[in-house]
């Protein structure tokens, strides 16, 4: 279940050598309101289209999503892209195709493209490899009530570059990011445990978002925490593009065994009470 | 079945009498289905049928999940996403499998606690109990490895972990390493051989519970007074019993209800909340994560085996007198293991003449710190490695051994127990007198 402070196996991010690991730095993740939240909340197709624009413009830079195939951006309960779009769409990437032995404009049934960093991780499962934060004292207390996870990650790193603490030398490699928690932090934000003194550390990646970064298409306003909300929506779907149709199952799948159960409380009573000596 | 008289089965037709002739297999469901069962159960033994129920879940979602997976490093964990996204209603298949594992393990500890307070591993069940602690381990195994399969980060991690604390065994550690993995490091050969095994497993616990349901028929259950139903004559067992069927099926689907109910909230609106994400990310041999967890079920074993360290006293000792063949890490796998062993001992360790822990005064609060303790091990386990975890688990650890070495034995001789009630009857009536109409509706809920 659970350890106190958010894991990630991002270090490796291409972070100079010189950066020592964090030891069990907090970094700060801000408890945003999704709309898919909660028993009954579901996605904003609109917000997903954005997202997947936000997506398509900066993040597909560097980032892949090579488990997402690209038809599903047309499903029910997705960013529900018309099947004309999701085809225009599909045709903005080049994929190598093994029996033309060359390559070609991808199609619906291709997946995203890989990462074209090394460096870059995979962001088709980011939204559930990374916990948001699981506290306190590893309970995961945060997450049962306020549902924090992964997409609350995703717009706090992308909201979180501010200029450097005043601790850090000013060559320290990578960019300060209160938070992202285990990349590089210099030994003079450390206290003499080892333990930082700031929050969040240091993060290979430069700040992607300033706001503005995309026109959307439904006049809503690019601020940088909408962008970063409707890409962290958009990379919540394409970890778990199942979830409405999941809640929906657990909903039937609660309220008809529900029924059951009563049913069978009843029944039981009814069988029990000769032999407990009551009325029925 | 021997043991508590009651009616057998009787062919009646033609057609099972020519069946019983050749097979009494009716026979043997009709005995088995109609069990005098005492019948002053209360609700902490509705565990059997939700295990039964939990074994039935894994193999049949197992069954389909398999048909879709592929046990290769390469594909495994694209495999998963495939059964996520492609496979029709396979979020759900995956998702109940995982968290079926929890439900499995949550369901378990609670059917072992319910028997350590019962004394039902006591004279005459503790083959019942040496089964069930080996359907326990095999259930461990299991998960374990079950865990490795989707090729995540823990997975990795974790298999590297488990199968390294079988090479710090004297001697022949290394040995049985490389025949886990099958080679030098977790690797291709592991998942393969881990596939395989995690398939076969379950189908060992099916045939061990059906030896664990013919032990505990064999003896009749035990109940909460831990009073012996009578077999003086089928009148007087009947006083103290009522068949399995229908009245115990009923009440113990009635709770699997219930159980359902949670499983299903908890499938639908937060399936990944026990899991760990880091394993969502494919497992990369060359990015240690920065813990490395394993799940919850196993953290109260994990965190014995990591408090004992170098500096213990204990280990220090153990290291000394053995000339070092016995190290840290060896001591730790032996706590651990140790730790399950102790348990599995419980019946030739305790030494009280009464079996049900209502009617023992002292062991009832040792056994409620025990209890916590289980817990605090389980906390424990998911903390990192260091003050002031690393006291609390050793002290956590201490006490659990304390109570099955020390406690137990002890409490036998210095306790005074309390009156036990002459019969179940006796005791059923007292919550439901005859005739005045008794008001309780639940069998001490709180035990």
């Amino acid at each position: 279940m659970i350890k106190k402070t958010l894991v990630s196996a991002v270090v490796a991010m291409g972070l100079a050598g010189s950066a020592a690991y964090a030891a069990g730095g907090e970094a700060h993740v801000e408890d945003f309101n999704f709309s898919f939240e909660g028993p009954f909340g579901s996605f904003d197709a609109n917000q997903l289209q954005r997202g997947l624009k936000v997506y398509t413009e900066i993040c597909s830079a560097c980032h892949g999503m090579k488990f997402v195939p690209i038809r599903t951006l047309s499903d029910e309960g997705g960013p529900q892209l018309p099947d004309d779009q999701v085809r225009a769409y599909a045709e903005r990437y080049e994929v190598f195709d093994e029996e033309l032995d060359d390559f070609r404009p991808a199609t619906p049934v291709d997946h995203f493209p890989e990462s074209a960093l090394e460096n870059a991780p995979d962001l088709s499962l980011m939204a559930k490899a990374r916990a948001g934060f699981h506290g306190p004292y590893g309970l995961g207390i945060n997450q049962f009530f306020k549902g924090i996870g992964g997409p609350e990650y995703i717009a706090s790193l992308l909201t979180g570059y501010e200029d450097p603490p005043e601790c850090a030398p000013d060559d320290f490699s990578g960019y300060y990011n209160k938070a992202f928690p285990n990349g590089g932090i210099p030994e003079s934000c450390k206290d003499e445990n080892g333990y930082a003194t700031i929050e969040g550390s240091w993060i290979a990646m430069a700040q992607p978002l300033y706001g503005d970064d995309v026109e959307y298409d439904d006049g809503h306003e690019a601020t940088i925490e909408h962008e970063a909300m409707d890409v962290a929506a958009f990379l919540t779907w394409t970890a778990e593009p199942k979830l409405m149709a999941r809640k929906q199952a657990g909903f039937a799948g609660v309220v008809f065994l529900t029924l059951l159960s009563v049913l069978l409380y009843l029944t039981n009573k009814r069988l029990w009470a000769p032999v407990k000596n009551k009325e029925d | 079945m021997a043991g508590i008289p009651h009616d057998h089965y009787e062919p009646s037709s033609n057609g099972e009498k020519w069946l019983h002739r050749r097979l009494p297999i009716a026979g043997l469901l009709y005995d088995t289905l109609m069990i005098p069962t005492p019948k002053n159960l209360n609700w902490m033994w509705i565990w059997g049928i939700v295990l039964t129920f939990c074994l039935a879940l894994q193999i049949i979602t197992g069954i389909v999940l398999a048909m879709h997976y592929t046990p290769h490093v390469d594909e495994a964990f694209a495999s998963v996403e495939h059964i996520m996204r492609n496979v029709n209603g396979g979020y759900m298949l995956r998702y109940m499998h995982a968290n079926g594992a929890s439900l499995f393990f949550i369901a378990v500890y609670a059917h072992i606690f319910r028997g350590l307070y019962y004394g039902s591993y006591k004279a005459p069940r503790e083959i019942t109990w040496i089964i069930g602690m080996l359907i326990y381990l095999l259930m461990m195994g299991t998960a374990f490895m079950g865990y490795v399969l989707p090729w995540g980060q823990m997975s990795f991690w974790g298999a590297t972990v488990i199968t390294g604390l079988f090479g710090a065994i004297p001697f022949i550690g290394e040995s049985i390493q490389t025949l886990l993995l099958g080679g030098p490091a977790v690797d291709n050969a592991t998942l393969n051989r881990f596939f395989s095994l995690h398939y076969l497993f379950p189908f060992v616990i099916a045939g061990l519970v059906i030896v664990h349901i013919w032990a505990f028929h064999t003896t009749g259950n035990n109940n909460p007074t831990g009073v012996e139903v009578r077999r003086t004559s089928k009148e007087d067992a009947q006083k103290d019993t009522l068949p399995f069927w229908p009245y115990f099926v009923m009440k113990d689907l009635f709770a699997l209800g219930i159980i359902m109910v949670v499983f299903f909230a908890v499938v639908g609106f937060m399936p990944n909340y026990l899991g760990h994400p880091d394993n969502y990310i494919e497992a990369n041999p060359l990015s240690t994560p920065a813990h490395i967890v394993p799940e919850w079920y196993f953290l109260p074993f994990y965190a014995i085996l990591r408090a004992f360290t170098a500096e213990v006293w204990v280990v220090q000792i153990a290291s000394f007198v053995t000339g070092g063949i016995i190290d840290a890490k060896f001591f730790g796998v032996l706590a651990m293991f140790g730790a399950i062993a102790v348990m599995a001992l419980a019946p030739w360790l305790d030494t009280s003449s009464v079996r049900s822990g209502r009617y023992r005064p002292m062991f009832k609060w040792w056994f409620a710190v025990l209890v916590v303790d289980f817990f605090a091990l389980m906390w424990l386990g998911a903390m990192p490695a260091e003050e002031p975890y690393a006291t609390f688990s050793l002290i956590a650890s201490a006490y659990w051994f304390a109570y099955f070495l020390v406690i137990l034995p002890l409490l036998g001789v210095i306790e005074k127990p309390l009156a036990q009630p002459e019969t179940i009857e006796a005791d059923f009536s007292k919550h439901y007198a005859p005739k005045t109409g008794g008001t309780k509706t639940l069998v001490n809920p709180a035990e």
